[in-house]
């Protein structure tokens, strides 16, 4: 069977088992669309976590972005795992016991004010939009590679697939169709890992494989890596190029934020009790973790591969007619592209005027398994396993859109009298519609969309941690603390990342950054501005009323947490 | 619930995720990021010690760390009398 026809199948059978899930799982009240009626178990919800926060970038970009910059994608590696330690000892529990459906819920209740609600309401629908924009364009891309289907038609394939389990089962079938996704994103992860291992190491593990020896030459394939990295004029790849303090910032900002995202948060309101919101984190992160051990080995693996197929293993560059497909296949879709510049007919990859390559960091994993030559299956399986990161993601995303509208901005704030009934159906129209936001987003994406991921995690760094956490840990944090620190937090970070990207992207070099702080570590220091001034201002102003203290000494134990309630 | 149970349960709580927060911190802006040239000179399992802290170790430790504070509260919150059910 062809590439084509097992992509087709596997695709087709995936896509099967997630309508099949999403008309099983549909639902009749507010409780199971907003948070699947809290009966999810913690097993089942870690790996609903894992899949709703590894996307089309963590399974797609992520090992191809660490290959290129060697060490310093330690920053993702980190920073995108530390967060769930942040989740699990001072967030998880004490909102699962608070009880209610939302971010902006907490916010809102904690700080006794419709306005701190609404600013958590803008924050989270900013920071949804931005990150699904990148997801329904993710779809279109694997669509279009692997099926050969034109970009628009696979991201309203993707449009629709994601509208039938959000609109009939919001939280209930969106986690379960995210059980079945992370199932099949792992597999397709690990399966060319472990191919690619074996053939490279003799290692059936890429973790220790990563730091072992090459099969044939018996060169240890880090001091490989390095060689040929100096070699071509490349930094060495266990050493870093970033300073130090801004892989610190990155790395607390993307953890931070990491901990700060609604999307990822609401997941352990689902569970029963307070105990389980605490073990499903751990549980989360296990899941998250198997992915994000193999990728800097497959970034490693991948790195030598492509050097010896481009410039040979004699290091002077293999005639481009002899090349092998996969260079003529990916050609096509402009991720790799080959200049003649010396016009030898030879292709050379380097990092000085000898280079004539200019490589995608995506094609590192789409390509990996062609790279490898591992079987067609192999290949079709990597395509299911992008769309299910992809559209896990996106599905959790709009839920929280959805709910921020509904719940937060209808039911709370604008018609509190609304039944039951009718919020439930203004959840579907809010989810269809941001469906269909997304999709478009998708189809016409905004050019900025790969310079607003930094916003996504500075504001969930400078917005939502501090607020939530100071809400739990300081019974002195007011309104009016809570309300200046978020605004400070939010427009600091927002203005400098503004600042660097759209209206001066030509200054944004070290030189000119705050204390060497790149705008993807900023939000770190809006997150600190925030505690500061949350703290300075409430401890200035009068304490919150004797029932909001009440509710504090309430979350910080678990007994009683009992059902999740819109009252 | 009285005061005093609820404050001493709080402390005993704050001193736990003091201690794995701290932790937390060591392994991975510590050894992965601050200290990361200087303990490049020792090797592990193949690896620099401080890039396999910075791409694999710190990870392992973050898994560790949770489960490890699932079980230490599952036995506070019985001794304090908190738990649920």
């Amino acid at each position: 069977m062809s590439v084509q026809a097992w992509t087709y199948l596997i695709v087709g059978l995936t896509f099967a088992l997630y309508i099949g899930i999403a008309i099983w799982s549909r639902v009749g009240t507010t409780k199971e669309y907003y948070v699947a009626g809290t009966g999810v178990h913690p097993v089942a919800n870690g790996m609903a976590t894992a899949a709703d926060w590894m996307s089309a970038a963590s399974f797609i970009s992520m090992a191809g972005l660490i290959s290129f910059i060697g060490r310093d994608g330690a920053v993702y590696l980190m920073g995108w795992t530390g967060g769930y330690v942040l989740l699990a000892l001072l967030l998880a529990p004490y909102l699962r016991k608070f009880g209610k459906y939302t971010v902006p819920d907490f916010i809102g209740d904690r700080y006794y004010s419709d306005t701190a609600r609404l600013v958590a309401v803008v924050c989270a629908i900013f920071v949804s939009f931005t990150y699904v924009a990148g997801q329904m364009r993710g779809v279109g891309i694997v669509f279009s590679r692997f099926l050969e289907v034109p970009i628009n038609t696979g991201v309203m394939i993707g449009m629709g697939i994601v509208f039938l389990y959000a609109v009939l089962g919001g939280m209930k079938g969106i986690t379960y169709t995210q059980v079945a996704q992370y199932c099949v994103l792992i597999f397709a992860y690990m399966v060319p890992a472990i191919f690619i291992s074996l053939l490279m190491t003799g290692h059936v593990l890429p973790q220790t494989g990563f730091g072992a020896d090459l099969v044939g030459s018996g060169e240890h394939l880090l001091d490989k890596l390095n060689g040929l990295s100096t070699e071509l004029g490349f930094a060495e790849y266990t050493a870093g190029t970033k300073s130090m303090i801004d892989v610190f910032c990155i790395t607390a900002a993307l953890m931070v934020g990491t901990a700060g995202l609604p999307h990822v948060i609401v997941r352990f309101f689902t569970v029963p009790k307070v105990s389980d919101a605490r073990k499903s984190a751990g549980w989360a992160l296990l899941f998250i973790a198997i992915l994000y051990t193999t990728a800097p080995a497959v970034a490693a693996f991948a790195r030598v591969n492509m050097i010896e197929t481009i410039n040979g293993k004699d290091m002077q560059g293999v005639v481009a007619t002899e090349a092998p497909s996969w260079i003529n296949n990916w050609s096509k879709t402009g991720l790799i592209k080959w200049e003649d510049k010396n016009g030898d007919g030879r292709m050379f990859y380097a990092k000085d005027d000898r280079n004539e390559m200019t490589i995608d960091r995506d094609i590192m994993v789409l390509a990996n398994p062609e790279i490898a030559n591992l079987p067609a299956w192999v290949i079709a399986l990597v395509a299911a396993g992008g769309l299910a990161a992809a559209l896990s993601t996106a599905a959790g995303l709009l839920l929280v859109i959805s709910s921020a509208i509904s719940h937060d901005l209808l039911k709370k704030m604008i018609l509190p009298n609304i039944t039951e009934k009718q919020e439930l159906l203004y959840a579907r129209i809010a989810v269809a519609i941001a469906v269909t936001i997304a999709g478009l987003l998708g189809i016409y994406p905004p050019a900025f969309v790969a310079q607003v991921v930094a916003f996504a995690f500075g504001l969930a760094a400078a917005s939502f941690f501090p607020a939530i956490i100071l809400g739990v840990f300081d019974k002195r944090a007011n309104m009016q603390g809570a309300i200046s620190g978020m605004v400070v937090g939010i427009v600091f970070t927002a203005g400098y990342i503004i600042y660097f990207k759209f209206v001066n992207p030509a200054a944004n070099t070290a030189d000119n950054w705050l204390w060497g702080i790149s705008p993807e570590g900023i939000g770190t220091i809006g997150m600190l501005l925030n505690i500061v001034v949350t703290y300075a201002i409430s401890h200035m102003t009068a304490p919150p009323p004797e029932h909001i203290q009440e509710l504090v000494d309430h979350i910080r134990v678990p007994r009683g947490a009992g059902a999740a309630t819109h009252t | 619930m009285s005061k005093e149970r609820q404050s001493a349960y709080w402390k005993a709580n704050l001193r736990l995720v003091a201690i794995l927060l701290s932790i937390w911190f060591v392994v991975s802006y510590g050894c992965g990021i601050l200290l990361v040239d200087f303990l490049d000179q020792f090797q592990f399992a193949g690896f620099p010690l401080g890039f396999w802290f910075a791409q694999q170790g710190s990870i392992y430790v973050f898994v560790v760390l949770i489960f490890v504070y699932v079980r230490m509260m599952n036995r506070m919150d019985r001794e304090h009398d908190v738990h649920e059910d």
